[in-house]
């Protein structure tokens, strides 16, 4: 049995957005991750596959629902715990020009964990951060210099060192790779997978790019207005996605391959409905070609249809409901 | 088939404090009557300077074009007055760029955006320029085109925004279009729907389509012919199948590799990334401006720039492994020219 790092019940993240509405950007979310796993999320925008994965990271406060770390819930935590806990959770930004501080050297970027938890000082400190611009396959000279001498890869090189720098255990890694360009990209993406075997890591991957997502996950989940919609292993997912809108978001990616004999692409209507005001039942009802009755009556139930794999539609769930 | 454009030995410098950027060099292409060309590049490969040059869009100073001929429909472009172009630029080709957002006027009815362009190129009256306008929204897939017609872009979605602005650049039926990233802003589901609707406007009016994208997935399901462009220059121009099937660019190679296979599941694969940076621009290499990042460079690479080779009719490369005299190349362009063949880059 695989050992779980993180269980997460029924997390919610509402946002006011003013007027008295709300944008429930997470909306009753659960699932764990392994020890040792990549766990990809993905989404389109405005699905709140960021929100969740900063929740998780504590950059948000939750609004509801319970965030377990090594089976301890982090809200019921004394403060010296969490300190430590803070600690092993690290986080890589998406944008690696404004993640960076423009007036700071690099080698005090990367030690700035490293400061805040007082773990090195003075030499020690510098051949720490040394080795981490090593590990990431930067140089050492590199330290004393500024974020704008450097090219967007090598920038997302930085945001990562500065992630190890206080030994994590879990890194959330929010589209570390959407700014960068393809060939950079499979740079970033070795170095990630590196550090995982070496570090003995445990990674959020969050990322629109399906492709590169089903390459560094072992399992995926699937989000959709503050839902989650389907959650496998990526081979599964992407072998047999059960959910209607999983099956569209696979069919959509274009493959480049021009002599690819796949199956007809499922080209969905319409535009994702606004986050404020969300359609009853089931949230994808409104562009779902097997939309039915019940889906704009009830919610969804989260089941697991086949072994770790598991769905929230009423196409597999119509025994219970009684329909047929 | 009949030419629509013609560029030939096209030549872009920037000026900057810091020097001249030399954007784009030597390059030469054509587009035929109605077929979609794909130009695939990274940031600062010189594919948005190219088209823009093309459409006349690129601010001089600081741009300088130093060398080369823009032929449209056998008229050169260059020696165009400025509203001689004006008459040609949204009539007879038209642009989408990438941004939906900013390229849409936030203060104008979108209705208005549209019509505004049949009324200055075909002196439309405003009752005709918007009646044609609304069949211009409903071409383009979006619903509730009367009441569209009114409203302004923040009311519409990104995928909305990206339609408004192809129905903008359709309204004269160009003979040509070049879409600037049109779905690099987008989502998946929402991207599908734009490149449907790209494929299937050529086919409905016969339009000539320049895309431009880094998306190599598009360029497999969107286009006919590639060129592949790298610091400011062509490295590689072909069929869609000869791109994907036989490559004979190690910067193509590259880029093949590069990306995840989604179409092979389980055992992980290690993803083979192209090493180092594209070259300074500034004062770029007199050889293969991608030799230093080639795992198959040789001395030649270095110092002297590698011509076009012809490969097949319309396949040319520009990579000195395609020359009879460079030995041993035939081996690695039989391993690697085979595609995705990533065993090949293994061993």
């Amino acid at each position: 049995m695989k050992e779980k790092l993180l269980r997460i019940e029924n997390l919610k993240k509402y946002f006011a957005v003013g007027k008295g509405q709300i944008v429930k950007s997470v909306d009753n979310i659960s699932f764990d991750i392994y020890r040792g796993e990549t766990f990809g999320l993905v989404g389109e925008s405005g699905s709140g596959k960021s929100t969740l994965g900063l929740t998780v990271a504590g950059l948000h406060t939750k609004t509801d629902g319970d965030i377990f770390y090594n089976d301890e819930n982090l809200s019921k935590m004394n403060r010296k715990k969490k300190v430590i806990v803070n600690r092993e959770m690290q986080i890589v930004f998406q944008d690696p020009h404004g993640s960076l501080n423009p007036r700071m050297v690099v080698g005090d970027i990367i030690a700035e964990g490293i400061d805040a938890h007082k773990l090195y000082s003075g030499k020690k400190r510098q051949e720490r951060i040394y080795e981490l611009l090593e590990k990431v396959g930067l140089r050492p000279e590199h330290a004393k210099r500024f974020p704008h001498e450097f090219s967007g890869g090598q920038r997302q090189r930085i945001g990562i060192a500065r992630a190890l720098a206080v030994n994590p255990k879990f890194i959330v890694a929010d589209e570390p790779i959407s700014a960068l360009d393809v060939s950079i990209q499979a740079q970033v993406i070795n170095l990630l997978e590196d550090l995982k075997e070496s570090e003995g890591l445990t990674y959020l991957f969050i990322a629109h790019d399906l492709g590169m997502v089903k390459h560094i996950s072992d399992r995926i989940g699937v989000m959709y207005l503050g839902n989650m919609m389907e959650l496998a292993s990526s081979d599964d997912l992407f072998a047999e996605p059960l959910h209607p809108y999983t099956q569209a978001l696979l069919s959509a990616i274009p493959v480049a391959d021009p002599s690819n004999s796949r199956k007809e692409r499922i080209v969905l209507q319409g535009d994702p409905p606004s986050p404020i005001n969300p359609p009853s039942g089931c949230r994808f009802r409104t562009r779902c070609p097997f939309a039915m009755d019940i889906c704009s009556k009830a919610v969804p139930k989260w089941k697991e249809v086949q072994p770790d794999h598991f769905v929230a539609c009423h196409l597999y769930t119509k025994e219970e409901v009684g329909e047929v | 088939m009949n030419r629509l454009l013609e560029v030939e030995n096209l030549g872009v410098n920037f000026k900057t404090y810091g020097g001249e950027v030399k954007a784009v060099r030597n390059v030469s292409f054509h587009v035929d009557k109605g077929e979609i060309v794909a130009i695939v590049g990274e940031s600062g490969s010189g594919k948005s300077v190219t088209v823009q040059t093309v459409m006349g869009l690129i601010p001089k100073p600081p741009a300088i074009i130093n060398s080369g001929k823009v032929l449209f429909e056998g008229k050169d472009l260059m020696t165009l007055s400025k509203k001689q172009l004006k008459k040609v630029n949204g009539s007879k080709m038209s642009m989408v760029f990438q941004d939906p957002m900013t390229s849409l006027n936030p203060t104008m009815k979108i209705g208005h955006q549209i019509a505004e362009v049949l009324i200055v190129h075909k002196n439309l009256s405003k009752a005709e320029a918007r009646k044609k306008a609304i069949e211009m929204i409903k071409l383009v897939g979006i619903p509730n085109a009367e009441e569209r017609y009114d409203q302004y872009p923040h009311e519409f979605s990104g995928g909305m925004r990206q339609r408004a602005m192809i129905s903008i650049a359709l309204a004269c039926s160009p003979e040509l279009l070049i879409a600037d990233e049109p779905t690099t802003a987008l989502d998946v589901t929402i991207q599908a729907q734009v490149l449907e609707l790209m494929k299937d406007l050529k086919t409905k009016i016969n339009t000539a389509i320049i895309l431009i994208t880094h998306d190599l997935g598009v360029v497999a399901e969107t286009a006919e012919r590639v060129i592949v462009m790298y610091a400011g220059m062509i490295m590689e121009t072909s069929s869609v199948d000869a791109i994907f099937n036989n490559p004979k660019h190690p910067y193509t190679w590259g880029l093949l590799e590069s990306i995840p296979d989604i179409t092979t599941s389980s055992e992980k694969q290690r993803l083979i990334p192209i090493e180092g940076t594209p070259p300074d621009l500034f004062s770029p290499p007199i050889g293969c401006p991608f030799a230093p990042r080639c795992k198959y460079a040789m001395e030649i690479c270095v110092n002297q720039m590698p011509p076009d080779f012809e490969i097949d009719e319309g396949h040319t490369a520009k990579c000195w492994l395609n020359d009879p005299r460079s030995l041993g190349a035939e081996e690695i362009l039989e391993l690697r020219g085979r595609g995705r063949e990533r065993e090949a880059s293994t061993n």
